[in-house]
């Protein structure tokens, strides 16, 4: 692994590789994400017993879903930037936070939305939306720390250290928030369960995972390849791929 | 370097830090006082009715004491990373965590054993039905501990900020939820007839966990500040 | 399709303003966390010909130094 890494560690090479992905992953995120909304918007067919308003379902999964996957990609991050000291690593954690924050807060207000018709209240104290209410604050912890302190590389390493202090947490909290939400109340989670789904509300349910997978590791993409070019703006090949002709040592 | 002397620098680092403490003895006092004074507002903002005074008790209690763990979250590190004491500790032949867990019990036995010992008197005041006393020192017992340790963590990676106040309480307090869940679950069981075992061998569980990983996280974290 | 008419596409069933709130404010979050990320390489664009300049102006100084320097080794000469 460490062979295969090595030269992206560099952050040029990261940039360029990252380069190449950007527009396939965008590309794909805006094909999935449309196809799986409009056909989960559209042509759908109603559900039995919630009606339509079952549709915030399209939105309301896969971004829970990336939200926490996002958080275990950002402590991976944490992990490689803290054993082997890689500064893309580093950069990643700023990257990731702010999109697996951002995919948390969809995912709080759309579940916040649907609990209005469902349980005729905007909060429930439901364990779904209370854990992601715990990652939102997870995740705001790790970017102020980040941008706590004026050395980039400390603020880098302390939030690195925090993300993996928080992913020990996270399945403890985790489990915590649904055995305390069985201990208060029972029957509103089960309005959620979904047993088993049609297929044809299940495929544009899929489709729409995949969009949110593309989406989230474009938007990371972007981010990231913001960050490398950020941190190596004293280096000509930054300055370069800004649109500026460098001119070191004349 | 052995571990014989391993040992002897963490107890060393342990009786300085507790020298250190008892000669400024606010520092200590302070953070119960707080905890006494957010008790004693709750009655007046709800009313004294011991029907709802009883069911609030234990969050009220134990959300104090988790903030006054804040409170005196500074005294942990910031003098000694002032001073360079911080980076001698660093520098020392000992493992850093097993300092790092030194630290951690001097600052339990002067902000969480008090808070046990304290815990009746709150009880009293909030009017939590005596047979729960015991259930909620048990918790006290077996929680602050952990508040020591991962309130350590947070100290140590913010120290080299000057002001970390906000942010520690940002950092900090969703990872106590867990612990806030189950303390107030296992003395709630006791109240209404049922046994508290399995939250306080949760709790312990937790307890252990935190012992372990949390020193290595501290230590983690004063080497990124002192750097 | 689902729905007969762009009418009940917006009413969807009684729940349209759920609905469309949860997509409206999601696209829009998403929305603004692409802009930022835009402006964020912009605002480093701007950065980099701020640099650049500054480069430009050492450089140009240094140059100047030299030339000056030159001319009064030659007038001691």
């Amino acid at each position: 692994m460490w062979k295969w890494l090595h030269p992206y560690a560099k952050g040029e090479a990261t940039y360029r590789l990252l380069g190449l992905w950007q527009p396939w992953l965008s590309g794909l995120a805006l094909v999935f994400v449309t196809v799986g909304l409009v056909w989960g918007l559209f042509y759908a067919p109603p559900d039995y017993q919630q009606g339509d308003s079952y549709r915030i379902i399209f939105i309301h999964v896969p971004s829970a879903m990336f939200s926490m996957g996002a958080y275990t990609g950002m402590a991976i991050a944490a992990l490689i930037a803290l054993v082997w000291q890689i500064r893309t690593a580093e950069w990643a954690i700023a990257a990731i936070a702010p999109v697996g924050a951002t995919l948390t807060f969809v995912a709080l207000f759309t579940g916040a939305v649907w609990g209005k018709p469902m349980w005729g209240t905007w909060w429930e104290w439901d364990a779904r939306l209370t854990s992601q209410l715990i990652l939102l604050f997870l995740y705001i912890g790790v970017l102020a720390l980040y941008y706590a302190f004026n050395d980039a590389r400390t603020g880098a390493k302390a939030a690195a250290i925090l993300a993996l202090v928080g992913v020990i947490n996270v399945p403890i909290i985790h489990f915590s928030v649904y055995w305390w939400n069985s201990l208060h109340q029972g029957a509103t989670i089960t309005k959620f369960e979904k047993p088993s789904m049609p297929p044809e509300m299940l495929i544009p349910l899929l489709i729409s995972i995949a969009g949110f997978l593309f989406l989230t590791a474009a938007l990371i993409t972007q981010r990231l390849r913001n960050e490398i070019l950020k941190q190596e703006l004293h280096r000509p090949w930054a300055m370069e791929k800004l649109g500026v002709e460098a001119n070191h040592g004349v | 370097m052995n571990k014989a002397s391993s040992w002897q620098l963490m107890t060393t680092v342990m009786r300085r830090d507790l020298a250190v403490a008892l000669r400024r003895r606010s520092d200590i006092i302070n953070p119960l006082l707080f905890v006494v004074i957010v008790v004693t507002l709750f009655p007046l903002a709800v009313g004294p009715g011991p029907d709802i005074l009883g069911r609030i008790a234990t969050g009220v209690i134990w959300v104090a004491a988790l903030l006054s763990s804040l409170l005196g979250s500074e005294r942990l590190f910031r003098d000694d990373f002032l001073d360079g004491n911080l980076e001698q500790l660093v520098l020392s032949p000992a493992p850093l965590p097993l300092l790092a867990l030194g630290k951690v019990a001097v600052h339990w036995l002067l902000s969480g054993l008090p808070l046990v010992i304290l815990a009746p008197v709150c009880a009293l005041l909030l009017k939590l039905p005596f047979e729960a006393w015991g259930t909620l020192m048990l918790t006290l017992l077996v929680g602050t501990p952990m508040l020591s340790a991962m309130t350590a963590v947070g100290a140590a990676l913010t120290v080299s900020l000057g002001r970390g106040g906000a942010l520690l309480s940002l950092l900090l307090l969703p990872l106590f939820i867990p612990l806030l869940i189950f303390a107030a679950a296992a003395v709630e069981s006791t109240l209404v007839g049922t046994s508290a075992y399995g939250q306080v061998l949760l709790l312990a569980g937790l307890m252990l966990l935190t012992l372990m990983l949390a020193p290595l996280a501290v230590a983690a974290a004063i080497r990124v500040s002192v750097n | 399709m689902a729905f007969d008419s762009w009418q009940e596409v917006i009413w969807m069933g009684g729940y349209g303003f759920y609905v469309w709130l949860a997509f409206g404010v999601s696209i829009l979050a998403i929305a603004i966390l692409v802009v930022h990320g835009l402006l964020t390489r912009k605002k480093l664009a701007q950065m980099a010909v701020k640099k650049q300049q500054q480069q430009q102006r050492i450089a140009r100084r240094k140059q100047q130094e030299r030339h000056r320097s030159m001319v009064t080794n030659d007038s001691t000469s």
